[in-house]
């Protein structure tokens, strides 16, 4: 409109910008903080629910869990919403309260980013009874197998430990301790195990037979 | 305002939106969501409905709170609106849809850095009456979606055979997995621009046939 002339328009002193951006980021923080509120409960609530679903996944015949923590000589129970640490894993009982299981939660490197598995373990047998994948970004169609195959899932429903878990190749499967790796997802398979192994071999003298009594939570 | 708005008609600024300055397959804008969250029709959606809310809420603030925003920290306060919403937009989809908000990970928060969204800001909020801001971000993001989901559809349907996780072929099919995986995202894109442009070729050339046609008769 005024290409010619240069106009000089008034410049806003510095008070007046800072003034606008403070206001600007004071409005938007009161935002947040209260869309945060809302959602905080929610958020929780589905958290705890995930959690409790992997625990009845990974082990068979299981209704009620409690937390368990190792306080460096013996298990602990914890409240239902204490903070979930290295030390905290999850005692699975069955509808009449009698312990089943132990489910155990670890993490390591996969073929992309972080692998969070949980697994179901029932020290009577030493066997694992049931694996599920918390969180990965494998290779959407190939590494995201490890969760998205039944048949590789269901490899871990009754796998020995002893001496540790080993991927085979796919087909050739022959001891408890065997399962068959995904095709084309070689180092996802393996992460998998490897993940499970490290969990075993820190937990195997922590954890006796039977776990401390499951206590009545408040339904 | 240097350009008179009365002419402008708040239709055909959402409708332009749609096809013919298609955010993603004419300004080619947005392309990191474009390129990665499409390796589903539903993640496409969930991201482009998250875009959308974004892109008209920001639109709207804006362009209310023009005449109060300083020119020197415009750019400042716009991305401070837009992160708002984006926040706003991450916590709701956490609290409602957990599944698909860990499938888009990283990518919700990485709307703030969508140009399209900063662009429109600049470009038509900012210099627009509030309806026709919003009427343009609502065609711009429509069109947006659109364009997810047009990705998301193809990428789904040829590597993994589905569509919203329902199987089309039956059991026998092959997913062409490289679809999913980022080579497809760049294949599918590159494919549907040119059809794009050559649908938009032809359709010129027919307007300047008729053109020709006209003037032979008179």
């Amino acid at each position: 409109m005024s290409s010619g002339l240069p106009i000089m328009e008034k410049e806003p002193s510095s008070t007046t910008l800072v003034a606008a951006l403070a206001i600007a980021g004071f409005l938007s923080g009161i935002i947040i903080i209260g869309v945060y509120l809302a959602t905080f409960d929610t958020i929780a609530e589905n958290k705890a629910r995930e959690l409790r679903e992997a625990v009845f996944r990974v082990l068979p015949n299981v209704t009620r869990m409690q937390k368990l923590r190792y306080d460096g000589s013996e298990l602990v129970v914890l409240p239902d919403n204490a903070k979930d640490d290295e030390e905290t894993i999850y005692g699975g009982y069955n509808d009449a309260g009698e312990f089943v299981g132990y489910a155990i939660v670890n993490a390591g490197p996969g073929f992309q980013d972080t692998v969070r598995v949980i697994y179901g373990y029932r020290p009577a047998e030493r066997k694992v009874v049931g694996m599920w994948i918390l969180e990965s970004r494998e290779t959407p169609g190939l590494g995201d197998k490890i969760y998205k195959d039944a048949a590789f899932v269901a490899n871990f429903d009754n796998l020995g430990v002893d001496p540790e878990i080993v991927a085979v190749k796919k087909g050739t499967k022959s001891r408890a301790n065997e399962i068959d790796a995904i095709t084309g997802a070689t180092i996802s398979s393996k992460a998998v195990v490897r993940i499970m192994n490290e969990a075993h071999k820190k937990w195997d003298a922590r954890l006796p037979v039977t776990a401390p009594a499951l206590q009545q939570a408040a339904e | 305002m240097a350009i008179s708005s009365k002419k402008m008609n708040p239709y055909d600024e959402m409708m332009k939106g749609l096809w013919r300055d298609n955010p993603v397959f004419v300004q080619v804008l947005g392309m990191c969501p474009m390129l990665a969250v499409t390796n589903s029709a539903i993640n496409a959606i969930a991201m482009g409905l998250a875009t959308f809310f974004v892109l008209v809420g920001s639109s709207f603030l804006v362009s209310s709170l023009k005449r109060w925003i300083p020119k020197q920290v415009r750019i400042s306060v716009y991305i401070v609106i837009i992160a708002t919403f984006v926040t706003v937009v991450d916590y709701v989809l956490l609290a409602t849809v957990p599944a698909i908000h860990k499938e888009l990970g990283a990518f919700i928060p990485l709307i703030v850095a969508n140009c399209l969204i900063l662009g429109r800001q600049e470009a038509f909020a900012s210099r627009y009456p509030v309806k026709l801001a919003v009427m343009d971000a609502i065609g711009m993001a429509t069109g947006f979606l659109l364009a997810m989901f047009a990705l998301g559809s193809v990428r789904e349907i040829l590597g993994e055979g589905k569509l919203f996780g329902v199987s089309l072929f039956g059991d026998n099919f092959e997913p062409w997995v490289i679809m999913i995986l980022p080579p497809g995202g760049f294949i599918t894109l590159g494919l549907l621009l040119l059809l794009f442009n050559w649908v938009g070729e032809r359709k010129q050339a027919f307007i300047a046939q008729v053109a020709e046609a006209e003037r032979g008769k008179a």
